[in-house]
């Protein structure tokens, strides 16, 4: 006779049961996604140690053109240990993508720079890469599947949700990992050829081992165990779930109609916001990670919060309601965080200003002009809310003759070729804490929408597909929409700017970069609020 | 409810020629715009642009081919039905 009792300690077993999986998966994920994303946190210094330097801005754009083929690679993988996935089974599967992943991250940290052996330098970064991309293109399918298959029904989005919380928290992780040994090094130190940056490329293959000896300990999923000793497993995935054409228009709804508008909503709040506070506010390297470390952390609940609730009031709209709140509110967001950051805004409340004029420096030069100098002039401007905006201007010098740079040399020297400097200005500003909370907000509102249509995703798609064919056919339309729709944003959007630079406006439309996540968001949630069902299938023991 | 999937069938089936000629009239442009020392990365930058989205557009065109077909009509309600 069962009584109360031992059915208590059954579902107390379960219960932890569950517990060691969605552990185990989500170690696993989240280390992935570390792996994953050190490269793009990292962009900015991989382009000075991987191409030549005098390329500039185009070597900014190859960097992270080979970090978004990173992302084009994952439909790649997603179908390669997909089909493996489905034929041999899901614990062996991502125990493989996961050596694979951290070994080619570790290789990274070890590839010398461009300076040592030129091209080959990045050709061995992209290589290795792709390899990060076909990685992670395997392993999520198969930890949402594994998980997914674990969880009672009616619980599906609340278990798989704390697989979605590592994508964040690897972003986290990498954050922080980043800010630590760059803190510790000091700038210099960390940009060096063989320096600190190379550091979380090399932690990595500590935290895989561990990973692995994790998932060494479970067991095969109990769905596919199943259909393995009925004989009934997929013979030939790729065909049952492309070829079939009632699940490739399924695949194809998933795509349009919720993955697409997801992925971009994720890269543009998580990857797009960082470096537009970086790059066009000149917000301060370690404070902007500050800002996206603390959003992140406040908003991490949410996964779990939206996962739980689409399992009582469905998938779908917690999904779209997410993608229009993105699409109404990115460029109101945006000008707000040019607003906030804007030097005019502040003009009425300077408390001090600090000048210091540097050392004339003679430049190594080998065109017609022989004698160049630069001159660097350092000002500080303080703030009443605590904001410190420091401009650092580069003003370049010609000269008829070699001039000693020993003591400082007056603009109006008569030996100076030119009196007026070409000047370069570049400005690091670090917020005061009003402000920076501001940000904080403005990026959490966006992590918040991530949450919404993250959060629910991997039920969503579990249930769409058959046990037999499911690692395939869910890892497909999740690659392409997180992998190359997300992915690309960060490419997509500076280059989209780049078109908007002209001679009259050098600095072009800073916004028109969202026009690409806003498209492909609006376009999804037309589909999705059309084509999609709000209905999940509850029975994945199909 | 229907006919408007149905309708929008058409819509997804037009815009997917029309978003890859779009691409090609940019990559044209902008490759012919670049500089020399500049060319050779713009080519690339659009190669992969073109590359990973034509295959994109072409399943899109497919979606409204399915859906101008009443296809998502009745979404399957079980695996089951997938099956079959």
């Amino acid at each position: 006779m069962i009584t109360g009792k031992t059915m208590a300690m059954h579902d107390e077993k379960k219960q932890s049961s569950i517990a060691f999986v969605i552990g185990a998966s989500s170690v696993g994920t989240l280390i992935e996604w570390y792996d994953f994303y050190i490269f793009g946190m990292l962009a900015t210094i991989l382009s000075k140690q991987f191409f030549p330097a005098e390329a500039g801005t185009a070597a900014l754009l190859s960097t992270l053109a080979i970090f978004a083929a990173g992302f084009i690679v994952r439909p790649f993988g997603a179908l390669v240990f997909g089909r493996l996935g489905d034929l041999i089974g899901r614990k062996h599967t991502f125990l493989l993508t996961l050596v694979i992943m951290g070994g080619s991250t570790f290789a990274i940290g070890l590839v010398p720079g461009y300076s040592t052996i030129g091209w080959a330098a990045p050709i061995l970064v992209l290589i290795l890469r792709l390899l990060q991309g076909l990685a992670l293109g395997g392993e999520y399918g198969g930890a949402a599947t594994y998980v997914a298959e674990h969880a009672p029904a009616g619980q599906r989005g609340f278990w798989t949700s704390w697989i979605q919380t590592t994508a964040t928290l690897g972003l986290f992780l990498a954050l922080g990992v980043i800010i630590l040994i760059r803190s510790n090094q000091g700038v210099d130190k960390f940009s060096a050829e063989w320096g600190g940056w190379r550091y979380p490329f090399w932690i990595s293959i500590l935290l895989v081992g561990v990973s692995v000896l994790i998932r060494m300990r479970m067991s095969e999923s109990p769905m596919f165990s199943k259909l393995k000793s009925e004989g009934k497993t997929s013979t030939n995935p790729l065909k049952e779930s492309f070829g079939n054409k009632s699940n490739f228009k399924m695949v194809l709804l998933a795509l349009f109609g919720a993955v697409m508008g997801q992925g971009v909503v994720w890269y543009t709040g998580q990857f797009y916001a960082q470096s537009f506070i970086e790059t066009v506010c000149n917000i301060d390297f370690v404070q902007s990670r500050n800002i996206m470390l603390v959003a992140i952390l406040m908003a991490t609940p949410c996964f779990v919060l939206f996962g739980w609730l689409s399992d009582k009031v469905g998938r779908k709209w917690i999904m779209l309601l997410g993608m229009f709140l993105a699409i109404c509110t990115y460029r109101p967001i945006y000008k707000q965080f040019i607003a906030i950051t804007a030097e005019a805004n502040k003009t009425n409340e300077i408390q001090q200003r600090i000048s210091t004029t540097g050392p004339l420096v003679a430049y190594m030069n080998d065109t017609k002009t022989p004698f160049v100098y630069l001159r660097k002039t350092y000002d500080t401007v303080y703030y009443t809310d605590g904001s410190v905006f420091k401009y650092t201007m580069t003003d370049t010098l010609f000269g008829k003759k070699e001039l000693s740079v020993d003591k400082p040399i007056e603009y109006s020297n008569p030996d100076l070729i030119t009196h007026t400097p070409k000047r370069n200005t570049v400005i690091e500003k670090t917020m005061g804490k009003s402000p920076t909370w501001y940000l904080i907000l403005l990026i959490f509102i966006q992590i918040v929408y991530v949450t919404m249509v993250y959060g629910p995703i991997a039920a969503f798609l579990v249930e769409m597909f058959p046990t037999k064919i499911r690692y395939t056919s869910m890892s497909l339309p999740y690659h392409i929409g997180n992998g190359v729709f997300g992915g690309l944003v960060p490419f997509l959007g500076t280059l989209i700017v780049e078109f908007t630079k002209s001679a009259e406006h050098p600095k072009g439309d800073v916004l028109a970069g969202l026009w690409y996540p806003i498209g492909v968001a609006a376009i999804c949630l037309v589909i999705g609020v059309v084509y999609l069902s709000n209905k999940s299938d509850e029975n994945v023991m199909d | 409810m229907n006919t408007i999937k149905k309708l929008l069938g058409y819509l997804w089936m037009a815009l997917a020629p029309i978003i890859i000629a779009f691409l090609v009239f940019e990559a044209v442009e902008k490759i012919g715009n670049a500089t020399a020392v500049l060319r050779s990365n713009v080519i690339l930058q659009w190669s992969i642009i073109l590359l990973i989205f034509t295959p994109i557009c072409i399943g899109f065109f497919i979606f409204g081919w399915y859906a101008s077909k009443d296809e998502y009509a009745h979404l399957p309600k079980s695996s089951q039905e997938l099956n079959e």
